[in-house]
């Protein structure tokens, strides 16, 4: 299994190879996607791709955390995350993928 | 927002682009994903997030309704790792 990192440019790759735009358009489609993708998540909404998965924001409360280091205790504010949900076909197909 | 809500959006800031078109990029990039972990890849998408694949050891599970000891086999999971400039955003940055 041969590790690889994929980018933007993997992803306007394929949409070039698929629907035959120009790498420029496909690169700006890509951005494009991600951009309202974000957007929503930062209206707080959440997204949700069928047969991929959901982005959620959930809301977390404010509380002490402690430097692991001096033992300190430091205010952390309350803020919002993203977590992200696999939908099953998802996880199967990571799953089947990864079988060792 | 749903992938149809997604695919409209931008086909409406695309209006030389065909309906279907549109649908088959949007579809295209999410499949690039799932395939690239299927695949063990990582795909990293800056200020966005990164998707990657984690092993889970085998381990032993329990049935919690009889008790029974069952062995869990070791299995990979998708993950994703917001990206600093969304988590920013999402604060208010």
């Amino acid at each position: 299994m041969a590790e690889k990192t994929l980018t933007r440019m993997d992803l306007a790759e394929a949409v070039h190879a698929e629907v035959g735009l120009s790498r420029n358009d496909s690169a700006d489609l890509v951005e494009s996607v991600l951009q309202h993708v974000s957007d929503a998540l930062v209206r707080g909404e959440s997204v949700k791709i069928s047969s991929f998965g959901t982005f959620s924001i959930r809301d977390k409360a404010a509380r002490m955390g402690r430097n692991p280091k001096t033992g300190e205790e430091v205010p952390i504010s309350p803020r919002r995350v993203l977590t992200f949900r696999p939908s099953h076909l998802m996880k199967d197909k990571v799953a089947a993928g990864n079988k060792s | 927002m749903i992938r149809s809500e997604l695919i409209q959006k931008i086909a409406d800031e695309n209006p030389h682009l065909y309906q279907r078109d549109v649908e088959k990029i949007v579809n295209t990039i999410f499949e690039e994903i799932t395939d690239a972990m299927a695949r063990g890849d990582r795909v990293e998408l800056r200020g966005f997030g990164a998707f990657s694949v984690k092993k889970r050891d085998g381990r032993t599970g329990r049935n919690p309704r009889t008790g029974e000891s069952v062995a869990v086999e070791e299995k990979h999971v998708p993950f994703f790792k917001t990206g600093k400039l969304l988590r920013d955003r999402l604060n208010g940055a």
